[in-house]
Order: C-alpha cells, then structure tokens, then sequence
C-alpha cells in the first residue's frame, strides 16, 4: 500500500481486527465442525431465499445500487468538507463531537465520558466500530460493565463466544444451542425453556427489561450520518436499539468516518438498499433517527465519537478505498461459498467473509491479515449481492498482490479456494479425502488449507451458476 | 495537534487523488407514484401488524381490551374510550395509543416524529400494544416519499410492524423489546380545512 503522508493503520495490541492463528488453519478446525456448517447454510439459505424475493419486488433496484455506490464515492471525495459539516450540526443540535485517531483514544474517550457520569453499567445496541476497537474490553478494565442487548450479541456474550457474522453474530448457533445456553447463563431464566424461537425471544426480553430501565448511560454504533442535518440513523429489529437510543440519560455513539451521508434526500437510498440486502425485509421492523438532543425527549447528553482506526489508510489506496462503502449489511458472506463451509470465526477479525477479507487487512496493513485476501474463490458472488456494487474479487487481487507470501502458500490457498467453487473438483478432493487411509489430509496442493475428512457436500453447481439463474 | 487536525489532515493526504463524481438518480424519486391504500394494508398484515379500516377509533380500542392506556398529550379526545383507564406513565401502561406522521405503502412502514399527538419516543416504546391512527392523506407511495415529507430535525422512529428478530437461524420472529402487538386504524382522508 502506498502511503501518502501521514494516514496511519490500526494499532496493535488493541480491538479485534487480527485473528491468532491464519485464516488456513483457523478455517481446517471449522471445516471439521459439521454441526456449525449445517447452521451456517440453514442459515444462509433462509436470507438467500428471503433477501431474493424482497429485492425482486423493486422495479428499480440496479438503479438504487447505481445510485447508491456513486453516493459513497462522492462521499470519500468530500470526506473531510463533510465531516466538518457533521461535526458543526451535530453541535449546534446540542451535541458533542469528539474525534478519535485509534481504537486507544476511542476507548479512552468513551471510558472517560461513562465515567464521567459516574455510573459503572452501560447498555450497547450492536456496533460493528466498538467491536472493531474492543470497548467492551476497554470498559471492563476500568470497572464499568457493558451488556450487549442485541438478541445475538446476547447469546454471543452469554455463550462466552465470538461474533461470525456481521449481522447475526451468533449464526453459527442453531435454536436448541442458543436454549441450551440461556438454560446456562441467564439468570432466572425459565428451567422449563423449549427452543422455540418466540419462546428464546421472550426469555431475552424478560431478562432485559430491567436492565434497560435502570441503566442511565448507553453505547450504540450508527447506519448513516447525515452531514447537511447531523441526524443519526440507526437500523434495527428488536426494540432494542429503541430503548438504548431513547431511555438513557446519556447516549454515546461511536462512528467510523466513512458512515456519513451527504444529505438527507441520500436516506432515500440506503433505506430501501439496506433492509432488503440484509435482513431480506422490506424495512426492518425499527429504525431510529435523531438529531443532537431533544428537549424532553431521549437522552439530554449526546456524544459523537468519530472514529479513524487505520480508515485513513484505506482511503489512502485508491484501488482499495471503495472497501470503505460498505454498509455492514452481510449480503456477501450469505452468498460466499468460502465463508459458508468456515463459519466467521476462521476470519480472525470482527469482519468476516469477503467483505472481511479485503477490510481487516486494508486497516491492519496487508502484512497483518495476510492471509485473507486468499480466503475466496473469487467466484463473484461478493460483488453481485453487494447492494453498493464493492468489486470485492478486484480487491482480493490487488490485496494478493500487495501479501509478502511465500510462493508455495499462495498456490496452496489460491487451488483450494478454486476447488471450492468448482463441484467436480471438489468432489474429487472429498473422495480423496474418504479414500485416503494413512493420511486424513488431501494431496497437495490442498493439505495447505484443509486437512479434514468431514468435508462439505459440495454445491450442485457453482455459485456463479446460481447466482446468475436468479 | 488535536486528533480533529489530525483525522483531517491524514484525510486530506489520502484523497489527493480523488476526483468528486456524479450521481445518477435514475431510481424512482418522490412523487413517482400514487399511495396504494391496499398495498399499504397487505404490507402491513405481512409484517404481522393487524389493520383495521375503521372511522370509530375508540371502538376499536375497546374491542382491543387495552387494559391501563397512556395517550399523547395532543391526542384527539375523541379516540379515547370514554371507559378506558388512563395512565400517565408509559412504565405503567398496557397500551399506548398514538397518531402517526407519515405510512409507506410500499415497505408497511409508519413513521413517527415527536410531535403532540404522537408523543416523546419511550411513550411509544414500552407499553406491549401499540395502536396507532393513521390517516389515509398521510400514506405515502414509497421511501423516497417519506423522507421528502419528514422533518430530520424531529426525532424519527420508522416502525415496520411489531418487534421482531432475524437473530435465531435469520428467520423473522416476532417479539422481542418493543410493543408485541401493532394495530394499525386506517381513517378516511381528514376533510380540507379552508385557510
Ligand atoms: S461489502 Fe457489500 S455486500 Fe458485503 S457487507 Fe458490505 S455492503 Fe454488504
């Protein structure tokens, strides 16, 4: 990556953008979990189905993809003129903007603002940026508690897990896992549980009105930003957002620079992109928006962190700033047939699949993740399911080029990540694998990247294929 | 130097290069549409919200049992039940009744904002059952349409049928932190007022 001047990679030793091990060995344990591959394509298969089926009903969908990723390049162009904007609207409305170089100075910033109220328990509605910065960590070694309210993040908090997806960090649990974890871990939790899902999501509300009620200080990550109003957009299901956003006294929003949007009118986009490319909704059931503070109504105290973290360095690289267009909304790991068969948790950093594969790195540095930009079959599904048209496999190639690899190792993941895409070969590769009696790894060149004999069943057709029939 | 200078001065270095775009608006905008009442209300049962398409408001409430009710403080009188048991604090409210800013046909999407009839947002929030009148001259075709009618200086909440999540196996359950029950009253459009 080329750096011009000063723009700066994430710092070390904090946050959750590095994994501990490659993304080759990380991902041969999770090939070996059938149970989390059943999840994971129970899963995808559902918002496949779902998220086709809304998008199919918008006459004009191209036209908002069209739309919506020239939005984001003429965002970055006029990045810093926007941020002032955000930054003066915000304040006039009665909020306080801080700005943050690195996940460090995030989590100071916010420590200090929590303590300053002198209270030790915030609540946090899902926020992909605190994840990034490890808050929750942060928060913790100072003595305050942070409790996740997003249904997932719950199960993730409870079940002493990680995230795997961006969206539904807690995919890889079917309902009878996520039972026998609230059955565990929550306290005063109905012994008599079934894993019913309407029965989970009542258990999860009862065990967090309380806490909702009490809690005078709330954390919450943003959609959108609205530079010409300073509104904050946040998108959500559970009614969870709603009561962090509105019954605290104080709400402290952490946000990456890039999430700005020009101007209010640009909502009207990203409103109908997002529902329907992640949740598969038409709208999701609550989406909230606010401008500094109101009297009367919701938090009296607003604090805008902005966040930088290595997303300097990414705009930096002008083949790979379009990275930073993406709207969290997973449409590209519930299509990857890489993150299908791995799970989320072989990325090593909160963002996984492809979307993963091309952020994490570009923020660390590529020497960091240097893995990832291998974790694809380059089949191109990312970029037809991406609703702000990011050409994730371009990235992927541009990133490959810039990996200080020894040439053995980029053979052995380019090949398996080929077979991957590819039935007859793979089906081979499965064979071989079942066959094999001394070894439970494949032949070369695939022993570098799986080892497992409980291969996948591999997909009747190639996800090209599929995609294109849709 | 401040991390404002900074964060500005490190963007500034990066985009060197870039060059400021077009944007193609070739979707349909505001205005492209009409508000399609049935669209509205298929949208609506859908999402699991149920519609009633009623002039009498209060009977509604009545046959919804609403138990302890917390209303706005601009509400229209006559939408109360002259039985109903008001409350003044939502935490101690069965069921919230509130008017609405602005419905879009095409997502079954109400969107509420602040204002007298409708309430601070936690009034909206707490209670289980949220019944909430809409007129037909406030249904709206689209998004596009929503967002040039609304006010983003007003506290927004869009609201697309009753809690829900898509948190267990990504199927949509209904029911989790919000009100578990949404009814929605569809009024005639209000007659023209002479200024
Ligand atoms: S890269 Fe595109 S498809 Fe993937 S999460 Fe981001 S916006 Fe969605």
């Amino acid at each position: 990556m080329t750096f011009l001047g000063m723009p700066a990679t994430a710092p070390r030793g904090v946050g959750n953008l590095r994994g501990e091990e490659p993304f080759p060995a990380a991902a041969h344990k999770a090939l070996a979990n059938a149970q989390l591959r059943r999840n994971l394509s129970h899963a995808t298969t559902t918002i496949r189905g779902k998220s086709g089926a809304v998008i199919s009903e918008l006459p004009d969908w191209q036209e908002l993809r069209d739309a919506g990723s020239a939005l984001k390049a003429a965002t970055m162009a006029r990045l810093p003129e926007l941020l002032e904007q955000l930054e003066a609207k915000v304040t006039a409305a009665g909020g306080v903007v801080h700005w943050a170089a690195d996940a460090n100075e995030a989590n100071r910033i916010v420590t200090g603002l929590v303590r300053a109220t002198g209270h030790e328990r915030v609540t946090k509605v899902k926020s992909m940026a605190t994840q990034e910065i490890g808050l929750n960590e942060a928060l913790q070694a100072a003595g305050i508690k942070a409790v996740e309210t997003d249904l997932a993040e719950l199960i993730v908090q409870l079940g002493h897990d990680k995230p795997s997806h961006i969206l539904v960090p807690a995919i890889h649990r079917n309902r009878s896992e996520i039972r026998d974890i609230f059955l565990r871990e929550m306290p005063g939790v109905d012994p008599a549980l079934t894993d019913e899902p309407t029965e989970l999501a009542a258990a999860a509300r009862r065990y967090l009105r309380e806490t909702f009620l009490s809690t005078k200080v709330a954390v919450s990550g943003a959609n959108f930003a609205v530079a010409e109003t300073g509104t904050l957009a946040v998108l959500e299901s559970e009614g969870n957002g709603r009561m962090c956003l509105t019954l605290p006294d104080t709400l402290i929003t952490v946000m990456g620079i890039e999430k700005l949007v020009p101007t209010w009118r640009d909502l009207e986009v990203f409103l109908q992109l997002l529902p329907r490319a992640s949740t598969g909704e038409r709208m999701n059931p609550y989406t909230s928006m606010w401008t500094g503070v109101t009297p009367g109504d919701g938090p009296q105290n607003f604090h805008l962190v902005l966040l930088d973290n290595g997303r300097t360095a990414v705009l930096a690289d002008e083949a790979g700033r379009q990275a930073l267009h993406c709207i969290r909304c997973s449409a590209c790991l519930n299509v990857c047939p890489v993150y299908e068969r791995t799970g989320g948790h072989a990325y090593g950093s909160v963002y996984p699949g492809p979307i993963g594969a091309v952020l994490s790195p570009q923020l660390t540095g590529v020497a960091d993740n240097a893995s990832l930009p291998y974790a694809s079959s380059l089949c191109g599904a990312c970029l037809d399911a991406c609703p702000v048209k990011i050409d994730i496999p371009s990235l992927l190639v541009h990133l490959r080029n810039e990996v200080p690899h020894p040439r053995s190792e980029r053979v052995a993941m380019a090949a398996a990540a080929y077979t991957m895409d590819h039935p007859a070969l793979y089906t081979r590769a499965q064979h071989a694998a079942k066959l094999s009696k001394h070894a439970k790894r494949l032949p070369p060149p695939l022993n570098g990247w799986t080892a497992s004999r409980d291969l996948p069943e591999p997909p009747a057709e190639t996800f090209r294929d599929w995609w294109a029939k849709r | 130097m401040s991390s404002r200078d900074l964060i500005l001065g490190r963007v500034r270095a990066a985009l060197r290069d870039a060059a400021a775009s077009e944007v193609p608006r070739a979707y349909r905008s505001a205005g492209t549409d009409e508000a399609d009442i049935v669209l509205l209300v298929d949208r609506l049962v859908d999402y699991k919200a149920v519609v009633h398409r009623e002039q009498d408001v209060a009977g509604v409430v009545t046959s919804l049992e609403p138990g302890r009710l917390v209303v706005p403080p601009g509400i229209d009188r006559s939408w109360i039940p002259a039985d109903a048991t008001i409350v003044e604090d939502e935490h101690d409210a069965d069921a919230v009744l509130t008017a609405a800013t602005v419905a879009i046909a095409e997502t079954g999407t109400i969107v509420l904002d602040g204002s007298p009839d409708q309430g601070r947002r936690r009034l909206s929030l707490l209670p289980d059952l949220h019944i909430c009148v809409v007129r037909q001259d406030q249904v709206v075709a689209s998004v596009p349409d929503a967002i040039a009618r609304l006010d983003p200086r007003r506290p927004l909440t869009w609201i697309s049928g009753p809690s829900a999540t898509s948190d267990i196996e990504l199927n949509r359950v209904e029911g989790v932190h919000g009100p578990r029950n949404l009814h929605v009253v569809l009024l005639p459009p209000a007659p023209a007022r002479a200024f």
